[in-house]
């Protein structure tokens, strides 16, 4: 078999040649000959060691004598080095039963590593109260400012806006029965109750629980979390504590600040859009919000600010040690946070139901 | 146990999980000398490197320090065997938050009685040791690679090892900062009196400081030789040959 190649943009069919090759019994030989080629590039190689490849496979000897010498010496580059046959990557697709189980030993061993965490935090915290934990008073402090005064503006912003719709959604059903004034406890009960504390813990989760996944991953590809530990300096004690127990002191403080906001907010509209008059808003507002539930806002608060700067923590301790592995510790970090923040709130919804909160 | 041994490696076995690295790894380590691993690229080298600084549990076998197995001493004596040693990482490790100043302070501060002031001058003897003078107040991210593993030197030496462990001091380094690096090491044996184990793969390095090595290899999953490096160039052992001589079997290393 012969042919003449040239190394146009179409490569020609390999059809025939693998049919001939394919049929019993195997042609004896094949004749590469590239009398019409006048430039080549690695297609016209890689095309060539495909056939080569098919050649051996059905032990069909090559003859590549009349090949240009360059597309010869790449030919033998390519084939010094047998191919690793037991290298290849597992992957692809598995039976539906392997991939249960193998999703359910995941789920296991996910939820010992939280546990485990977990265990190790409260060990921390416990060493804390003792005196004796690795803990430095300064990064705590830088952790808060971080935290806290940094997360001020875009709290405010989402907040104030939230006020505004729930004044909104309030107004739509409120007016139909000439109800307007209580607007105020719409928006003062919803705030205090659910939405200053969840906006708050979702904001915190994107901006302050990415940061920390963020971090302490880049701590671990960098070997910085190594580096603690041959110093015997628990990585727990050193780098989570600070920053749980700053998010624990920020959070209720943010949703205080969230609460006034989205008031503020649910005035502005009252006052500008349904002649209710700021005063009168304020008083209805006093008189809504029950200490109680003031108080279950702000208790909560506490609650997620532990929740993001554990899952944040968490997933950046547990960082894989490449780059890639960073950002899906980020992306795991804000995922757990958030779906820990809603479920956790849904559990708090039901229990405060039961015990008439 | 020969009592002029250091650090003992007995049937060591690694592995991760059911990923088996490397096994029966032999090896003993003298005071005050220079103890090459050495191997080609991720054949294990830095995984023995962290069994040794305790960091991962033998699979099987054992590690001892002047005749005690690391992993039966209790917590207490752990600890302490732990602050005795001083670990380079590939890419130095510094605390990046913090100034070079401050990563080489914080270990002083935790495990000695200094005061403040005394821990800074300590500090800043450590760092003009490995040449970063005026350096003190900089950030890791604000100066170069090579400063970077040097100053993770520094923090090494903070606490006065006895064993200095170094992975891949010369990767990534030019040749003049990589032979002033070898030179830093022989200084450290010479007037410190330490004990050092490197990681490497760097030839020139391998010849310029090891007593005495291992040679990891992949392939067989074990080590293939043992012994000063310049003997290993007429070992039996072709592979051997063949890496110390850069791919050149017969023996003659090409730099040499
Ligand atoms: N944390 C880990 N988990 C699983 N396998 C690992 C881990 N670290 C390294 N390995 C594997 O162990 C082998 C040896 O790695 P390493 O000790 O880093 O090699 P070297 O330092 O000699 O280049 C490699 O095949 C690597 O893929
Ligand atoms: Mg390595």
């Amino acid at each position: 078999m012969s042919g003449s190649w040239n190394a146009s943009a179409r490569f020609p069919e390999f059809h025939p040649l693998t049919e001939a090759l394919a049929s019993e019994p195997p042609p004896p030989g094949v004749l590469l000959e590239a009398s019409g080629l006048s430039r080549w590039d690695s297609r016209f190689v890689a095309a060539v060691a495909r056939i080569q490849d098919l050649c051996r496979r059905r032990r069909v000897p090559v003859d590549d004598s009349a090949l240009p010498e360059g597309v010869r010496r790449l030919l033998r580059l390519a084939t010094a080095v047998p191919e690793a046959s037991d290298v290849r990557r597992v992957g692809g697709a598995k039976p539906f039963l392997a991939r249960l189980g193998a999703g359910t030993v995941r789920a296991w061993e996910e939820s010992l590593n939280l546990f485990t965490f977990l265990g190790e935090v409260l060990i921390a915290l416990g060493r804390l109260f003792q005196g004796k934990a690795q803990f430095r008073l300064p990064d705590l402090l830088l952790v808060i400012q971080q935290t806290g005064p940094g997360a001020l503006g875009i709290v405010a912003l989402i907040n104030f806006l939230v006020g505004l719709i729930l004044a909104f959604v309030g107004a739509t059903t409120l007016s139909q029965f000439g109800a307007t004034i209580f607007v105020a406890d719409t928006v003062a009960i919803g705030t205090v109750r659910e939405m200053g504390a969840i906006m708050t813990a979702v904001i915190l989760c994107g901006r302050t629980g990415a940061a920390f996944a963020a971090q302490l991953g880049t701590m671990k590809v960098n070997e910085e979390i190594a580096a603690l530990r041959t110093f015997g300096i628990s990585p727990v004690e050193f780098l989570v504590l600070p920053r749980i127990i700053a998010l624990v002191l920020t959070m209720p403080l943010l949703v205080v600040f969230a609460d006034l906001i989205s008031i503020l907010g649910g005035l502005l509209v009252s006052s500008s859009v349904m002649d209710v008059s700021p005063t009168v808003y304020i008083d209805r507002t006093i008189q809504a919000i029950r200490l109680k539930s003031f108080l279950l806002g702000v208790f909560k608060g506490g609650i997620f600010g532990f929740l993001v700067a554990y899952t944040g923590c968490l997933r950046g301790i547990q960082c894989g040690s490449n780059a890639a592995a960073v950002g899906e510790a980020t992306t795991r970090a804000v995922v757990a946070g958030i779906t820990s923040i809603i479920v956790f709130d849904g559990v708090f919804a039901v229990l405060c139901n039961a015990l008439k909160i | 146990m020969n009592p002029d041994t250091q650090i003992e490696i007995r049937n060591l076995t690694m592995a991760y999980g059911d990923y088996v690295v490397m096994r029966d790894i032999q090896a003993e380590v003298k005071p005050h000398s220079v103890f090459v691993i050495m191997g080609g690229s991720g054949c294990g080298k830095s995984t023995l490197l962290r069994h040794l600084i305790g960091m991962i549990r033998p699979a099987k076998g054992e590690i001892l320090y002047e005749g005690q197995s690391f992993w039966s001493m209790d917590d207490d004596r752990r600890q302490q065997r732990l602050r005795r040693f001083g670990v380079l990482f590939q890419g130095g490790a510094l605390w990046s938050s913090m100034t070079l100043l401050e990563n080489v302070s914080l270990p002083l501060g935790e495990y000695t009685d200094l005061s403040a002031a005394d821990i800074r001058e300590v500090a800043r003897l450590k760092l003009a040791l490995v040449g970063l003078k005026g350096f003190e107040d900089f950030y890791p991210s604000e100066i170069s690679g090579g400063m970077c593993k040097r100053a993770g030197l520094a923090r090494a030496m903070a606490l006065d090892p006895e064993i200095l462990f170094f992975d891949e001091p010369s990767a990534g380094l030019d040749p003049i900062s990589s032979r002033n690096l070898d030179d830093l090491i022989l200084e450290l044996r010479d007037s410190l009196g330490a004990t050092i184990v490197v990681v490497t793969h760097e030839l020139a390095s391998i010849f310029a400081i090891a007593d005495d090595s291992i040679f990891l290899d992949p392939e067989t999953r074990t080590m293939q030789a043992r012994g000063n490096p310049r003997e290993l160039l007429h070992s039996d052992n072709p592979k051997v040959r063949t890496f110390l001589s850069r791919g050149n079997p017969s023996g003659i290393p090409a730099s040499h």
